[in-house]
C-alpha cells in the first residue's frame, strides 16, 4: 500500500528532485563544443558564465563545466551567455539520433 | 468572574477576540465593521491585549497578513464588511486552501453598484464557496459567543471561520452582552497548534505549483495533486459538522449558553408552517412567529446558525413533518433563487418531502423587515399554498412592477 501524503496543505522540501524529473519539459538540449568551451580550451577554471546564469543551478562548473540533463529544461540561457558561443541548443529529436 | 454590559455587536465581537488572546489583527476600516478593529486596536495600544496589530492599505493585504502570521503559528483575527471582504476574495481562498485557523467577522452589508452602506447578507453568501467555515449570529451575545466557539472549530478542523452578522441591525445596536471570565475561556480555548511547523532546521516550501496529477517527492513519498487537496479540504468542511456541535455543546456546559449547534429551533414542534432564516431576520422571524400564533396560525422558526458546512441532516430533520416552508433571506443569487432557498430545496431531494416552499427576498440594502410584515408574507404564502401555488418567489417590500 502507497504511503498517503498526510500533509493538509500543499508543502514541499528543497532537495534534487523534490519535483520529478524536470528534464523531460525540454524541448531542445544544450549542447558544449569542447573546442570552443573557455574552461576546456584552457584547461583551468575560468569563465563559467554558464554556470552562473543557469536559472536551475544544474550547471556543474568542472572542466569541462557539465550539465545535468535530468533536470535541464532547455531554456538556451547558457546559450545565449556563453561568450565563446561553445554551447548549441538541439532540439531533442536530433540529439537522440 | 463574567460581568454582564450594554454593548453594540461590534463591542461584542472586540470582547470576543480578546477573551481569545489574539496575537495578529490585521484590519481596515469599512462601515459598518470598523468600530471592532477600532476598538481592538486601543487595547493593542494601551497594552491590555498583547498582540500585533497590522495596518495594511487594502483588504486583500490585511488576509495576506493574516495568511502569513496564521501559518507561522500566531492566532489571527480581522473583521470587514462588504467590498472589503470581497476585495479580500482571493486570499479567502487562499487561507482555506492553506488550512489556516484564521477568524474573520464579516459584518454584513449590501454590496454596490449602487453603492450601500446598509445590511443585508450578499457579500458573506457571495463568499460562500471559498472553503471557509460560515456562522451567521442572531444577537450580539452569539456574536461573542460564536468568536469564542470560532477559533476552537477552525483551530480543530484547520478550516478558517468567518463569524457573520449583520451590519447596524447588531453591530451598531446596545444589548445586554454577558462577558466570559478570561481564564475559562483560556480553559475552554487551548493554545493554536499549527498544522505545519516552519523552521530553518526543516526547510519547507509553502503552496508550490501543485499539477493535475500525484507527485513522487524525492524521498519517494507520493505527494498530493491538485484535486486530492481539494477534497481535503471538501472532507475537513464535512467532518466540521461533529465538531462545530461538539464545541458549540461544551459551550453550553461550561458557560450556560446554548446557541444551538448547526441550526437552532423556535417552538418548532407543533408548528403547522415554520419560517427559516439567518441572523437577525432569524431573530425578527420569533417575533413574527408569536404573532402568528395569537392570531391561531401554528408558527414556529428554524434558524440556520452555520451556513457552511451546510446542516443538510438537521435540515431534513427539521422539515420532516412540516406542511408549509417560508424562506426568508437578505441575499438573492441572481437568475436564480435565494442562495438559502435553493441550497434547503437541494438538501431535501430524494427524501421524499414535497414540502411546499415559498421564497422572500428581504431587507436588502438595509430596507427595513418589520416582525408584522413577516407574519403577513406567511399569512399570504399560506393561502396561496392552500390554492395549490407550491413554489414561489417574492421580493417583500419592494417594487417588482
Amino acid at each position: 500500500m502507497e504511503t498517503k501524503d498526510d500533509n493538509i496543505s500543499a508543502m514541499c522540501k528543497p532537495a534534487i528532485g523534490e519535483a520529478g524529473k524536470t528534464g523531460d519539459w525540454r524541448d531542445a538540449t544544450p549542447v558544449i563544443d569542447l573546442a570552443k568551451c573557455i574552461a576546456s580550451v584552457k584547461n583551468r577554471p575560468a569563465c563559467y558564465l554558464c554556470w552562473l546564469y543557469c536559472p536551475e543551478g544544474i550547471v556543474a562548473a568542472g572542466i569541462p563545466p557539465r550539465i545535468d540533463l535530468d533536470y535541464c529544461k532547455g531554456c538556451g540561457i547558457c546559450a545565449e551567455e556563453c561568450p565563446a558561443k561553445a554551447i548549441t541548443m538541439v532540439i531533442n529529436e536530433e540529439v537522440k539520433k | 468572574m463574567s460581568d454582564v454590559q450594554i454593548m453594540t455587536g461590534n463591542q461584542a465581537a472586540a470582547h470576543g477576540v480578546k477573551l481569545c488572546k489574539v496575537q495578529v489583527i490585521s484590519a481596515y476600516p469599512i462601515t459598518p465593521s470598523t468600530p471592532v478593529t477600532e476598538t481592538i486596536s486601543q487595547w493593542v495600544e494601551r497594552g491590555e491585549l498583547k498582540a500585533e496589530y497590522v495596518r495594511v492599505e487594502s483588504e486583500h493585504s490585511v488576509m495576506t497578513v493574516c495568511v502569513a502570521a496564521s501559518t507561522v503559528g500566531a492566532r489571527t483575527f480581522t473583521s470587514t464588511s462588504s467590498h472589503g471582504l470581497l476585495y479580500m476574495c482571493e486570499q479567502l481562498h487562499w487561507a482555506a486552501g492553506s488550512r489556516l485557523p484564521i477568524v474573520l467577522a464579516c459584518v454584513n452589508r449590501g454590496v454596490g453598484a449602487p453603492w450601500s452602506i446598509f445590511n443585508d447578507q450578499q457579500d458573506s453568501i457571495s463568499q460562500r464557496d471559498t472553503g471557509w467555515i460560515q456562522i451567521y449570529c442572531r444577537d450580539n451575545q452569539e456574536i461573542l459567543d460564536s468568536l469564542i466557539q470560532a477559533y476552537r472549530i477552525a483551530e480543530q478542523v484547520y478550516c478558517p471561520v468567518m463569524v457573520c452578522y449583520d451590519g447596524f441591525v447588531l453591530s451598531h445596536t446596545m444589548m445586554p452582552v454577558e462577558i466570559p471570565d478570561a481564564d475559562r475561556v483560556g480553559e475552554f480555548l487551548p493554545p493554536y497548534k499549527p498544522h505545519t511547523i516552519l523552521s530553518p532546521e526543516d526547510p519547507r516550501n509553502i503552496n508550490p505549483v501543485i499539477f493535475p496529477w500525484q507527485r513522487r517527492d524525492a524521498e519517494g513519498v507520493l505527494r498530493d495533486g491538485y484535486m486530492d487537496m481539494r477534497w481535503k479540504l471538501q472532507h475537513a468542511l464535512e467532518g466540521s459538522r461533529d465538531v462545530i456541535v461538539e464545541v458549540g455543546r461544551e459551550f453550553a456546559e461550561r458557560f450556560g449558553r446554548d446557541h444551538g449547534g448547526m441550526l437552532w429551533n423556535y417552538k418548532a414542534d407543533d408548528a403547522e408552517v415554520l419560517l427559516v432564516g439567518m441572523g437577525s431576520l432569524a431573530t425578527e422571524a420569533t417575533m413574527a412567529a408569536d404573532l402568528l400564533r395569537e392570531s391561531g396560525i401554528r408558527a414556529g422558526v428554524v434558524g440556520i446558525r452555520v451556513y457552511r458546512p451546510f446542516p443538510r441532516a438537521e435540515v431534513r430533520e427539521a422539515f420532516q413533518k412540516i406542511p408549509a416552508i417560508v424562506v426568508f433571506e437578505k441575499d438573492i443569487s441572481y437568475g436564480y433563487e435565494g442562495a438559502l432557498c435553493a441550497d434547503i430545496k437541494a438538501a431535501l431531494y430524494g427524501t421524499g418531502i414535497q414540502t411546499p416552499l415559498h421564497n422572500y427576498i428581504a431587507g436588502l440594502g438595509g430596507r427595513d423587515v418589520k416582525a408584522n410584515e413577516l407574519a403577513e408574507a406567511v399569512r399570504a404564502s399560506l393561502a396561496s399554498i392552500a390554492g395549490g401555488n407550491r413554489e414561489q418567489q417574492t421580493w417583500l417590500n419592494c417594487v417588482t412592477e
